[in-house]
């Protein structure tokens, strides 16, 4: 059952593990702080990932165009003809074609981030306190966002290239390493340590960790948590469409993205502990490597796996690797 | 609601129930109505847990498709009908064991989390362990069992197997709810702390509600595969586990007669919608949306709300705090 693998395979299953850990990382990490900071599971976290990646291929490639023909054949309802024809909505070009991955996923992460930002303002809100039906409601919206992707991307993969400077690989200790994965690797460092800095050193990072400990006191200090709940809850969805954007040249966009991403990230957090930074780094990578490297040498296996660090820290430690105390 | 009228309205239910092939005749609508006979017993299970224990799970549909998967693959394996069910009845209480030990670490948020990592982990081993589960091909079951010399090939005889196994379920649930036991676990969702210095043990309490829960989702689930003469991972996605939930949360939880409600309207509408538009996954996620949104006391009573709100009578809008089955997950 077990696959053998060579060094040089190994190496560049080391480089694909330490990119799929830097795109966990950024989705996760918005997962962990909006679960952190709310107490909501963002069920629609997988679905920010999946539509910012389709957004970002758009982007690549034509352009956000609106319009065309709906309902090209017509629609009839209980054997009565209501439309005989489609009709026709002028091509509006939204936000025109870009040429580079970084902007797409920078627009793209801007307009996700204003969608959460309308589902938290509007419908999360008005749930405060209620947990299961902010749960519940993330999920509704979830399934919508998945059908609507299927929709307007239809059910084909899309996978943009890598842009051309970052095509190739580089030659070290006598083997090619893949540089895109590379760079996706150095962004995410990136962001990690813009995020420390943000959490650790910051007046913002100070009333975000206050109202992660104690919200009603937060609140009596004088935070205006409410504005922190919608600042956070879009800071996370734009994290998590830029990671599917700059992620999409590797694992490619198709329906199903968006419920392989969110129970990566629920074990990353589970592993990590959340509300931790650090802990969800680390758990991004362990999730990463065991990830690759299993699927590579246990191939049926590789979903159990995945399960069996998250079996250990369940029972030795529930609160996750960094996590303080149970919620 | 006198002993009298109570007992006049199950006698009339039941005979409605047992009468349906008469009256429906046509086979396609027979199916419809073994399809919300088996999936209430799903819902009657996972109703245990939702509103009994307070205990939200999203991975039900996981040990859904353990119990499918195993009898499926026993019965291609040669078995025959008992011993392959017996042995995925077997599997699942096991499967439901670890489900119970690991999400039980943790209650509320943190339940939720797990479990629906869980289920995934499920969904992803029936998608990509193919040399067992034959991945997105799905597995085949070529027979329906004949228990007791009656064939159960034609829609009408099995839906009176799926009636049986229905009926037994839910005298099961009545017996449970009445029961200590069912008292208890009531008491575990509404006062844990209090239960515990009372000298329950709250986890094992909750241990035994998840087992019995899995039991008969166990059993729905071979009624499933029975019924479809087959099946694929799709049966463990997260569309499924949300599917049986919102048949819970539509019907109203922690009530008998909820769940099955639920059932029959979730079923009815996947049905009459999947037969217009192929938008289902975005009608369920509609649905969702508008009753958690506008109707958070369930479907049946929120929509008479709404109707009533709309028309101006005597409504008022209080009605909506009736019902919130669990104050337990408030942090």
């Amino acid at each position: 059952m077990m696959t053998q693998i060579t060094s040089a395979q190994a190496a560049i299953l080391a480089i694909n593990s330490l990119a799929l850990g830097g795109l966990l990382f950024l989705l996760s990490s918005g997962f962990s702080l909006i679960f952190g900071l709310m107490r909501i599971p963002n069920l629609m976290h997988g679905s920010f990932f999946m539509l910012g990646a389709y957004l970002g291929v758009s982007l690549l490639d034509t352009g956000i165009v609106i319009g065309g023909t709906l309902l090209p054949n017509g629609l009839s309802l209980f054997g009565l003809t209501i439309l005989e024809h489609g009709f026709t909505i002028p091509r509006i070009t939204l936000v025109p074609q870009v040429p580079n991955i970084f902007l797409a996923a920078l627009i793209s992460g801007t307009i996700v981030a204003v969608i959460g930002g309308v589902i938290e303002r509007f419908l999360l809100r008005r749930l405060e306190g209620q947990v299961l039906p902010q749960v519940l409601l993330t999920l509704g919206f979830a399934f919508i966002i998945a059908d609507v992707c299927l929709m307007v991307w239809t059910g084909d993969p899309w996978q943009p290239s890598a842009p051309p400077e970052l095509r190739g690989a580089v030659q070290a200790f006598g083997m090619f390493f893949p540089l895109y994965r590379l760079a996706i690797l150095a962004v995410a460092i990136v962001i990690a340590i813009a995020l420390w800095i943000m959490v650790d050193w910051t007046r913002l990072g100070a009333m975000i960790r206050a109202g992660v400990d104690d919200p009603p006191i937060a609140r009596v200090v004088g935070i205006k948590v409410s504005q922190l709940f919608t600042l956070i809850f879009c800071l996370g969805a734009a994290l998590a469409a830029f990671a599917g954007v700059i992620g999409a040249p590797y694992l490619s966009v198709y329906p199903g993205l968006d419920f392989e991403m969110l129970p990566l990230a629920l074990i990353v957090v589970i592993l990590g502990g959340t509300g931790s930074l650090l802990g969800t780094l680390v758990g991004s990578f362990i999730i990463g490597f065991l990830y690759n490297f299993g699927q590579a040498m246990f191939r049926d296996l590789a979903y159990v796996i995945l399960f069996l660090p998250m079996l250990l820290v369940l029972v030795l430690r529930p609160q996750g690797l960094f996590g303080r105390n149970v919620a | 609601m006198t002993a009298g009228v109570r007992y006049g309205a199950i006698a009339v239910a039941l005979a409605l129930l047992a009468t349906v092939p008469l009256w429906v005749g046509n086979s396609y609508y027979i199916n419809i109505a073994s399809q919300i006979l088996l999936f209430a017993v799903f819902a009657l299970a996972l109703n245990v847990l939702v509103g009994y224990a307070g205990l939200v799970s999203l991975g039900h549909a996981g040990l859904f498709a353990v119990a499918g998967y195993s009898s499926a693959l026993f019965l291609q394996a040669g078995f025959d009908h008992l011993t392959a069910n017996a042995a995925a009845i077997v599997i699942t209480l096991a499967a439901s064991a670890v489900f119970a030990a690991l999400s039980l670490r943790s209650t509320g948020i943190g339940f939720l989390m797990i479990t629906l990592a869980l289920g995934q982990i499920v969904w992803g081993v029936a998608y990509r362990w193919a040399s067992l589960t034959n991945g997105d091909n799905g597995v085949n079951v070529s027979t329906r069992p004949a228990p007791f010399g009656v064939s159960l090939a034609s829609a009408t005889s099995f839906y009176f197997a799926t009636l049986v196994v229905f009926l037994l379920a839910f005298v099961s649930m009545a017996v449970f709810v009445r029961s200590p036991f069912g008292a208890s676990l009531r008491g575990t969702r509404d006062q844990a702390r209090r239960m515990n210095a009372l000298g329950y043990n709250v986890w094992l309490i909750r241990f035994l509600a998840i087992l019995f829960s899995g039991f008969w989702t166990g059993v729905s689930g071979i009624l499933f595969i029975y019924y479809n003469q087959f099946i694929s991972p799709q049966v463990a996605a997260l569309t499924s586990s949300a599917e049986v939930l919102l048949m819970v949360i539509s019907g109203g939880t922690a009530t008998l007669f909820g769940p099955v409600a639920g059932a029959a309207i979730v079923v009815i509408m996947k049905n009459v919608v999947s037969a217009y538009v192929e938008r289902w996954n975005l009608v369920l996620g509609v649905i969702f949306v508008v009753i958690i949104s506008f109707m958070p006391e369930g479907l049946v009573p929120g929509s008479v709300r709404l109707l009533r709100w709309l028309w101006g009578g005597l409504a008022t809008r209080s009605g909506a705090s009736a019902a919130r089955p669990s104050e337990e997950l408030k942090p």
